[in-house]
């Protein structure tokens, strides 16, 4: 396994020093003590032009309204995203439904942290190539049902990176990609979320060297009907470190994400090709890997329900399946000696399982039957064609440039 | 020959604003520069710079207005000389290059009803410019807010309940987010279904700015007029009004699949009825679907619009206050649905 994020700490400095800039572009700078601070910020991210630098002084910045940012090939760096950094602190947000929105092109945000929002931590909707990188969203008082709901929230972009980012605490995803196209998410923490990375509704994304632990589910890959972009496919899940998401589930009732079983490692639900490998899986007490359809009522002829083509292999499996959080799982756990095997299938659609470990199916292929006509049972999903791998996930020269 | 060329001098000093003993003019180069004047009073827009006197244009009101805290809207709209707004066949009114859309924000009970704040919006040859203005002190002229500003106003509602609220003046970009359709700014309320010219304004006004001022057919129910229509009607004229220009397939909520115009389908899922949440996080209270027919306390379109927590409420810019009647429209309309078989 090699991580990026240790990698790159070492030669951060250095790099950042020689980055070359177009020669009109301007540094804004803003201090954290200004008066009016608030809104001096916000003045700064509409008053920058394309290709200058809104600079974020080191200090607490005590913010009142959610800022955004729609100028296209904007910088917004911060003097780190740790103590003693540039902390935006929105504990006593009156406004906006979220801490920072991006609606541009080009957007680099770097180095500053977002804490406590009363709604979402940073949103970028529309914002084509954005590279979120080395921040920090995080709501202080941890797992609260009163948190934003998700940390980092791309959404409708094409070409998203988030590269070493620190999450903790969203009621919702910590990151969460949504009707996007083209995604890396790498090098990142996610923590004591209620689910930690979450890809949905969106195609083509590469989700590896991260670290999901201590959230309710470690990494989700959803698609929901009755949206704009649906038929979320082709997500690798590779090279993660998926442990001990143990945190009891603590999202508002009604949001999907309310029903992930505590204790889930990787959870996909209703997309088709997706392969999770080379992931090391521990003390996941639900299950390690999960695949299932998408088993609600819903009025959507376009929706496919189904998982379809998964691919699980080259994983290592820790301890897992030992206390399950679905309906009934605590009696089939017992029956099978106290615990289930840490890959549960709901038994709709189809996956091949290459890892050397047990599969328990619901054996509910119909998404209508209700999961209480359950009939659990050891299946064996080895023996399929898996489908041709997956390529890589290649970003434009310009998104890796900037966290080189 | 000298005394020609001194008048010319003044005529020219007045057309440039350095003289505010003639009648002002409305400076239509500024008003299609690229420029952001820091002063209200340089675009010439009202008469002695009284935001209730504009010195040039026609005003006009809303059938369905876009609820701001209780505000009383002044609106009027700058046409340049020579030009005119077309309503189209869809009923979108169309503005020449050098229109000024002028909405001054108020409450009488605050300031001697002075407004609070004027917001532009230009439309300039590269398309429409929204400009927030706020009022200075002493009233004489208002200063550009790029930045929005919380203004601490007290009021009472037309219930009489007293408010205290840190009014949000919106940030230029939070006028785009309200005003935008495909990434570009556009005017919300001036379609020909909503809106209403000044019913003072001669014919000859009429047709002075606009080519064809009979397409103006305000026929969008009143939300508050029980007789212009049925309670789904006026509660669809105001979900149009008060959630569709984000809640459309290319507004800022497009990614939300809630679809609030008043031509989308009001059976379809996209509509609300048995909708799930959608990143709406603390937003759905804890509720299954937006709404819950039959259940106005289950559809959490309501626990938002009831709500003023910034990770709750909707819309999510320019609401302090709950607006309690048009919760009651709504509350009213859902209730008279029949519920759900499931």
């Amino acid at each position: 396994m090699r991580f990026h994020g240790l990698r790159h700490a070492a030669t951060l400095c250095i790099v950042a020093a020689c980055a070359a800039s177009p020669a009109a572009a301007k540094v804004i700078s803003v201090s954290a003590t200004t008066p009016d601070a608030n809104e001096k910020l916000q003045e700064a991210l509409i008053l920058a032009a394309p290709g200058d630098t809104v600079q974020l002084g080191a200090g607490v910045w005590k913010l009142t309204d959610g800022l955004s940012l729609d100028v296209a090939n904007v910088t917004v760096r911060g003097a780190g995203a740790g103590e003693g950094g540039s902390i935006l602190d929105f504990t006593g947000q009156q406004g906006a439904g979220e801490g920072l929105l991006v609606t541009s092109d080009d957007v680099f945000l770097t180095e500053f942290a977002v804490l406590n929002t009363r709604g979402d931590g940073i949103k970028s909707k529309g914002a084509d190539r954005i590279v979120y990188h080395k921040l920090r969203v995080e709501w202080t008082a941890g797992p609260k049902e009163t948190n934003g709901a998700y940390g980092i929230y791309p959404v409708e972009s094409s070409d998203v990176l988030i590269d070493s980012v620190f999450v903790r605490g969203a009621s919702d995803a910590g990151i969460y990609v949504g009707q996007s196209k083209n995604i890396v998410v790498r090098d990142s923490i996610a923590t004591e979320n209620v689910a930690g990375i979450e890809i949905e509704n969106s195609y083509d994304a590469d989700v590896h060297d991260n670290i999901a632990t201590k959230n309710t589910g470690g990494i989700l890959v959803f698609d929901l009907p009755s949206l704009p972009m649906q038929g979320g496919h082709n997500v690798r899940v590779f090279e993660n470190i998926v442990n001990d998401n143990s945190t009891p589930n603590f999202a508002p009732k009604g949001n999907i994400v309310a029903s992930v079983p505590t204790g889930t490692g990787v959870l996909v639900m209703a997309n088709r090709n997706v392969e999770i490998f080379d992931n090391v899986f521990a003390d996941n007490s639900t299950a390690n890997v999960m695949i299932v359809g998408y088993r609600y009522e819903h009025k959507d002829p376009k929706y496919q329900p189904l998982p379809k083509q998964i691919v699980v292999r080259g994983n290592q499996h820790g301890k897992a399946g030992y206390a399950p959080k679905f309906p009934g799982g605590d009696m089939i756990a017992a029956a099978m000696g106290g615990s289930i095997p840490p890959v549960l299938w709901d038994g709709a659609g189809d996956a091949i399982v290459l890892d050397k470990v047990g599969v328990l199916s619901l054996n509910l292929p119909d998404v209508k039957t209700p999961q209480s006509e359950a009939k659990p049972a050891p299946a064996d999903l080895s023996k399929g064609t898996p489908p041709a791998a997956l390529p890589t996930i290649k970003l434009p020269e310009s998104m890796e440039a900037k966290v080189k | 020959m000298k005394r020609v060329l001194a008048a010319l001098g003044a005529a020219l000093l007045c057309a440039s604003g350095g003289a505010a003993l003639v009648a002002p003019a409305v400076d239509q180069a500024l008003v299609e520069s690229d420029a952001m004047p820091a002063k209200l009073s340089a675009f010439g827009l009202f008469r002695g710079n009284d935001p209730k006197t504009p010195s040039t244009g026609i005003g006009y009101t809303l059938r369905a207005p876009l609820f701001s805290d209780y505000t009383d809207k002044h609106r009027f709209v700058s046409i340049p000389a020579g030009k005119k707004a077309k309503v189209g066949s869809d009923g979108v009114i169309e503005f020449p290059v050098g229109t000024v859309l002028v909405k001054s924000f108020g409450w009488s009970d605050v300031n001697d009803g002075r407004p609070v704040e004027t917001r532009l919006l230009i439309r300039r040859a590269s398309g429409w410019t929204a400009l927030p203005y706020i009022w200075d002190a002493d009233g004489k002229d208002a200063t550009l807010a790029l930045g929005g500003r919380r203004v601490p106003v007290a009021f009472k509602s037309p219930d009489g309940e007293a408010h205290s609220i840190r009014y949000a003046v919106p940030n230029k970009n939070q006028c785009k987010e309200c005003h935008s359709l495909g990434g570009e700014i556009v005017p919300i309320g001036p379609k020909a279904r909503n809106f209403i010219l000044d019913p003072a304004a001669s014919d000859k006004l009429r047709s002075l700015y606009f080519e064809n001022p009979a397409g103006l057919k305000p026929s969008m129910p009143q939300w508050d007029d029980p007789k212009s229509g049925s309670v789904a009607d006026r509660a669809r004229a105001y979900l149009d009004v008060n959630c569709a220009h984000c809640h459309n397939p290319a507004g800022s909520a497009s990614n939300s699949g809630l679809f609030l115009r008043w031509t989308d389908d009001p059976a379809g899922v996209n509509y609300g009825i048995g909708k799930r949440p959608t990143a709406a996080g603390r937003g759905s209270g804890g509720m299954e679907f937006a709404i819950a027919p039959g259940e106005p306390d289950h559809s959490f379109l309501i626990y938002r619009l009831e709500s003023t927590d910034p990770g709750i409420a909707m819309p999510e810019v320019g609401r302090s206050t709950v607006h309690r009647e048009g919760a009651a429209l709504l509350r009213q309309w859902i209730a008279e649905m029949p519920k759900a078989s499931h």
